[in-house]
């Protein structure tokens, strides 16, 4: 069963392809996560995912249906580019979000006062907007976004302009909604994030997705890497070094073999090179990221923006 | 449709509440009251200068007793003919004591402002001025010469008054009146109103809000929200005035009396709210779909002069089609769906069928749903997309509204 699935979709601007030919399929209640740089096509596929925008080519549904906008209720979106009425107050905001999305006004006053309260907001309820922090202002978005009970949280870059305790916050209650079974995917072009919450991702750059799968098969499409020290530097032991093998003094850094580290342990006993340390590191989704999207698109990654903290 | 209705209600109740809690409503209800307060206060005091500057004078230079039955003569007729009929007179000499005197001479005289001078004999008066003035004065001058020389023989019965409400007379044309009043009276509304929808959809561009909106509900709700929040907002100014104005009226005791229309007053002030609402749905679906266009305000009042020069061009074609009714221009402008509203009240006004103003709105319900989904369209084409909502760079060009290329 799947919140999202995309096929084949396609979205242009005057003749460029900010999405090119999507294939996507997000379980029911998992944590996935959207990473690209800036400029991949993550907001665009999103919006045509959403039903703001129409696909140019290509079949989207959305919680089962292929009209996103129908599933609207079941739905919370977090736009990217933040914005709220400035004159609202605080609680009539969150409600307002509630009654767009099908929520009675009473109800999402209740609701939102007590989000508010439970976020340690409860004082700004009555203030307007433009009285709050910036920070506050995007909480009382996001409460604005999970008011109704949605089924499928989207966020678009939701760690943007958040200080550390805000950031948080925000995974905190990403994993509480996903702990309910709600559906969420979000978009980043932070891999940490990434990393620390989603169990699967999509990996999109020029607006087509590289790789789409558990964050765990990204990882294995790399080698565990082996770090070695050793007493002598050299002798028969050496012929057992893989020939990926780099040399930092009496540190010897290569990817683990295909046969295992057995053999190798073996070579270096018996060979007499004394070994001080060994450690085989696991690689990180970053190191998996460079390895799928390549050198250049990493290098537009983790880039932080203003206001950003990693 | 339910939804849409229910998405669009959230929208409008969002929009009207920030209106009328804002303070700039007041002025809203304020701003007309500032040209009537300017209309007063300039028309007192062109009547200040009017009466203050020099009035033109008949001056007299016949033998005394001669000008003096002149004068005794203007103030009797002046009672029945009024006083605005007759220019001041002044006793400006006697031939008795001047000779024979030009009378050029008195009207050199600037500071008894002369326009002409009677001269001569009861009899046989000369009037001296230049020609103008002395074919404007020369009949008064002759009616008082012939009442002043025999009084008796002019005696004016007194008519009796006996009023009704309609005459034979009080046909078509007279009628025109009232629809020309109807006309005026619903374009400045739609004018003054619609226009205001242009830069509606802006706040939310600006600050962001619009794609939380386009996420949750359909573009078309967020459009006839918006619509019916400027409606409310229209209606009540109007109901505001409309007191404001009528106890004014009630208190000046200047309740103007235009010709019964055809229809029938209540009808008719019933068909003048729903052409008044139809025309504003109409142009206003038409200008939020621009508005949402463009991408800051400055751009909204780039186009907001074609835009009403646009309305006048339509109003003065609606105003020439009422007199040529029947005719096909009338019959187009009647079916024309933007100049529809005033040429049907000119209808109202002037001719006493029904079935085809219910034909009018009904057509003009359906232009406005089509001028808003056309909106949408091209919003939903133009504007969302991932960077600078509305304008696509591309090498140093950008699309005006999203659809004209231009530098910058």
């Amino acid at each position: 069963m799947y919140a999202i699935e995309a096929q084949g979709l396609v979205k242009q601007f005057d003749g460029f392809r900010a999405v090119d030919g999507v294939n996507l399929k997000v379980p029911v209640g998992s944590i996935f996560g959207i990473l690209g740089p800036n400029g991949a096509g993550k907001t665009t596929m999103l919006r045509t995912l959403l039903g703001i925008i129409d696909p140019d080519e290509g079949v989207r549904t959305l919680l089962g249906s292929d009209r996103p906008i129908t599933q609207s209720r079941n739905v919370g979106y977090l736009p990217e580019e933040r914005g709220l009425y400035q004159s609202m107050r605080a609680v009539d905001t969150i409600a307002f979000m509630g009654a767009l999305r099908g929520l009675s006004l009473k109800e999402g006053k209740e609701k939102g006062r007590a989000l508010l309260e439970e976020a340690g907001l409860g004082y700004a309820a009555d203030r307007q907007i433009r009285q709050l922090s910036k920070g506050m202002a995007q909480t009382v978005q996001l409460m604005g976004t999970i008011v109704h009970d949605p089924k499928l949280i989207v966020l678009d870059e939701p760690f943007s302009g958040l200080d550390a305790l805000n950031q948080a916050k925000l995974e905190k209650m990403i994993r509480a909604q996903a702990a309910k079974g709600v559906t969420v995917i979000f978009s980043t072009h932070v891999i940490a994030h990434a990393e620390r919450l989603c169990e699967r991702i999509a990996i999109i750059a020029k607006g087509k997705i590289s790789f789409d799968g558990l964050v765990s098969e990204a990882r294995d499409r790399l080698r565990p890497q082996v770090h070695l020290e050793t007493e002598t530097l050299d002798g028969v032991w050496r012929k057992a070094l893989p020939a990926d093998t780099r040399a930092e003094g009496h540190w010897w850094h290569f990817t683990l073999p295909e046969s295992g580290v057995e053999p190798l342990l073996t070579a270096l006993v018996e060979g007499k090179a004394g070994i001080k340390s060994l450690s085989i590191e696991r690689p990180g989704l970053h190191d998996a990221f460079v390895a799928i999207a390549g050198e250049s698109v990493a290098a537009e990654m983790d880039e932080p923006v203003a206001g950003e903290i990693l | 449709m339910k939804e849409i209705f229910r998405a669009a209600l959230v929208i409008a109740r969002r929009d009207f509440t920030a209106i009328i809690y804002s303070k700039a409503f007041i002025f809203f209800l304020l701003g007309p009251f500032f040209p009537v307060l300017v209309g007063i206060a300039a028309g007192n005091l062109g009547g200040q200068i009017a009466r203050e500057a020099a009035q033109p004078v008949v001056g007299l230079a016949m033998v005394q007793p001669d000008s003096e039955k002149m004068m005794k003569a203007r103030e009797t007729l002046a009672v029945n003919m009024g006083e605005s009929y007759f220019t001041q007179m002044k006793i400006v000499g006697d031939p008795a004591r001047d000779g024979n005197k030009d009378p050029q001479d008195y009207l050199k005289k600037k500071e008894d402002n002369l326009s002409v001078v009677v001269t001569g004999s009861l009899e046989d008066p000369t009037v001296t001025g230049t020609k103008r003035a002395v074919e404007r004065e020369s009949a008064a001058i002759e009616l008082l010469a012939a009442y002043a020389r025999n009084p008796a023989a002019m005696k004016l019965p007194e008519a009796k008054a006996d009023f009704v409400a309609e005459t034979a007379n009080n046909d078509k044309q007279l009628r025109t009146v009232t629809a020309q009043g109807g006309q005026i009276l619903v374009f400045f509304l739609t004018m003054l109103l619609a226009g205001m929808v242009l830069s509606n959809l802006v706040e939310e561009k600006s600050n962001k809000i619009i794609e939380i909106l386009a996420a949750s509900i359909p573009m078309e709700s967020v459009f006839l929200g918006k619509l019916f929040a400027m409606l409310g907002m229209a209606l009540l100014g109007i109901f505001v005035w409309t007191a404001v104005g009528g106890i004014g009226l009630q208190v000046a005791q200047g309740i103007p009396n235009f010709p019964t229309p055809a229809v029938g007053w209540p009808i008719f002030i019933t068909l003048c709210f729903t052409y008044f609402i139809m025309a504003y749905l109409m142009l206003g679906a038409l200008f939020l779909g621009i508005g949402a266009m463009a991408a800051t305000v400055r751009e909204v009042q780039t186009i907001s002069m074609p835009v009403t020069m646009a309305q006048l061009i339509n109003f003065f074609f609606a105003s020439y089609a009422l007199t040529k009714t029947g005719q096909p221009v009338e019959q187009f402008a009647a079916i024309f769906p933007f100049s529809s509203p005033f040429a049907m009240i000119g209808r109202a006004a002037l001719e006493p069928n029904l079935w085809h103003h219910a034909v009018a709105i009904i057509g003009q319900i359906l232009f406005a749903i089509l001028l808003l989904r056309l909106g949408v369209v091209l919003f939903k084409r133009n504007v969302m997309k991932s960077g600078n909502a509305g304008r696509i760079k591309d090498a140093g060009k950008r699309k005006l509204f999203g659809l004209i290329t231009v530098r910058g």
